[in-house]
């Protein structure tokens, strides 16, 4: 490197990205900043730039998902890096054979960074600490999902001009959500303030040491908050008995244009995908002027090709 | 340095004939209040024409990015303008391995396709790894590659003035 390209090096941000738990807001913040530059790249006639030219990346989903997978591959072919994806369906895995041997096996044909989606809380940490590979978490069980965290963080600072002191008020089922985990982690670390709302069931135990506060009514919160982001119901928790039923859940929680237009003010409406229309969310919400649902999708590229921009940055084993 | 920017706006607008046609974009740091510096002289030189000026950050283009000990903050490029069929200056401080300016030309032409291509810069100090030239070149330096040319700019830094620092004095 030439002594005149010096200028403007900072350390690395990033090694890993495995949840937002503990990612100060500088990190975020970077993140962040960086994805904002990616949101202009892909406005271009040419939305496409070489930065990762010659890095390899494993998709490795061994849970579906349609769309967190398209997401990682597009921001991944906007950097021009290579991809491979791999499903579990039809592959050794339903052979026996165990995560760390089917990922050791995929890392030995010379893979530089891991994207893995998976249904165990704490894979992605456990495969970071034991390959060489970087690893991107797309979501681990009921853990964290940090890229969705970020973009969702993105969307509201775009919307809103800072993170800092707004109210953010987390709908649904908060305790199988990964969303919610990553939302709540990378929120406060910034500054703003978190609150959850939904049946008793479906609040975490630990709610109060995460360090949010439990709104049990839905207007109460939605007078209280500047954005409300509205997890989807999995249908199966009624099975499970957690709710009564999707028509008692829908009239409590469920987002309708009524309550908005109740709460009298601004409310940016949020939504991580797929969308129980008429269950937690109305399409006259959806589809309504409170919501930058499509925003998320667009931002969620430009965020993880921020995160796997600033992983690939550098050696794992330097500084 | 104010003659030898006079000189070089001058030069551009001989080889363009007149600004018609020229779009300045400066490269991230100094290269940008030089391209702004630029512009108002050739505008003055072109009774007031008014000359589109953009900013671009290299970073995503640069070549050593994987093998690079640090990480470079991205910065936003900005051009506000419609590059097709312009006269492009790109505008830098100093030209050295001619790296910069590959990357430079790899991202504008991510914009589009510019009628040409020119390069201006305020120092030339030779020991190019590239097959680069300046078009317009405010001062040919000779140095080796112990030291350091730096360029100092009222906007950045409170002064003009270019310096050649021995790299060995410092910890580099």
């Amino acid at each position: 490197m030439s002594p005149h390209n010096k200028i403007d090096l900072e350390p690395p941000v990033l090694t890993h990205l495995l949840g937002l738990d503990g990612v100060p807001e500088p990190v975020i913040t970077e993140i962040l900043d960086t994805a904002e530059n990616f949101l202009a790249v892909l406005e271009r006639p040419i939305p496409k730039v070489p930065s990762l030219r010659g890095v390899t990346v494993a998709n490795l989903f061994f849970e579906n998902s349609t769309r967190t997978r398209i997401s990682f591959e597009l921001a991944e072919k906007r950097l021009s890096a290579d991809t491979i994806n791999f499903s579990t369906s039809g592959s050794s895995v339903a052979k026996g054979e165990t995560l760390l041997d089917t990922v050791k096996n995929i890392e030995a044909m010379k893979v530089d960074v891991v994207v893995m989606r998976h249904w165990a809380a704490g894979s992605s940490k456990f495969l970071a600490d034991r390959i060489d590979a970087k690893v991107v978490n797309a979501g681990d069980g009921t853990h964290e999902h940090p890229t969705q965290g970020l973009l969702d963080m993105l969307t509201i600072r775009r919307k809103l001009g800072a993170l800092k002191g707004l109210k953010v008020l987390i709908l649904g089922d908060i305790a199988h959500s990964r969303v919610a985990r990553s939302n709540i982690f990378g929120l406060l670390n910034c500054g703003a303030e978190v609150k959850v709302c939904g049946p008793a069931t479906l609040i975490p135990r630990e709610a109060e040491s995460l360090g949010v506060e439990v709104i049990p009514d839905l207007d109460e919160g939605l007078k209280w908050c500047n954005v409300v982001n509205v997890l989807r119901l999995q249908l199966e928790r009624m099975s499970q008995g957690l709710i009564p039923s999707l028509r008692d859940y829908q009239r409590r929680y469920g987002l309708t244009r009524l309550r908005l237009e109740k709460a009298a003010k601004d409310i940016v409406v949020m939504h991580p995908g797929p969308m129980n229309r008429g269950v937690e969310i109305d399409s006259n919400v959806a589809d309504g002027p409170w919501s930058v649902i499509l925003s998320q999708v667009k931002h969620g590229v430009a965020v993880r090709m921020a995160a796997l921009f600033l992983i690939s940055g550098r050696e794992k084993d330097e500084g | 340095m104010e003659r030898t920017l006079a000189r070089l706006a001058a030069e551009i607008v001989e080889r363009n004939r007149g600004a018609g046609n020229i779009a300045l974009i400066g490269i991230r740091t100094r290269g940008a209040p030089l391209a702004h510096r630029l512009a108002k002289l050739i505008s003055s030189l072109e009774g007031g024409k008014n000359i589109p000026v953009g900013i671009l950050d290299i970073t995503l283009y640069r070549d050593d990015y994987l093998i690079s000990r640090k990480t470079p903050k991205v910065r936003a490029t900005e051009i506000p303008f419609d590059i097709q069929d312009r006269a492009v200056v790109l505008v830098d401080d100093v030209l050295y391995t001619g790296r910069t300016v590959r990357a430079a030309i790899d991202a504008v032409l991510d914009y589009g396709r510019p009628d040409r291509i020119q390069l201006a810069v305020l120092v030339d100090r030779g020991g190019r790894e590239m097959p680069v030239a300046g078009d317009f070149v405010g001062k040919k330096l000779v140095t080796s590659p112990g030291e350091e040319v730096r360029v100092h700019l009222e906007e950045v830094d409170g002064r003009d003035e270019v310096i050649i620092v021995e790299l060995s004095s410092e910890s580099a």
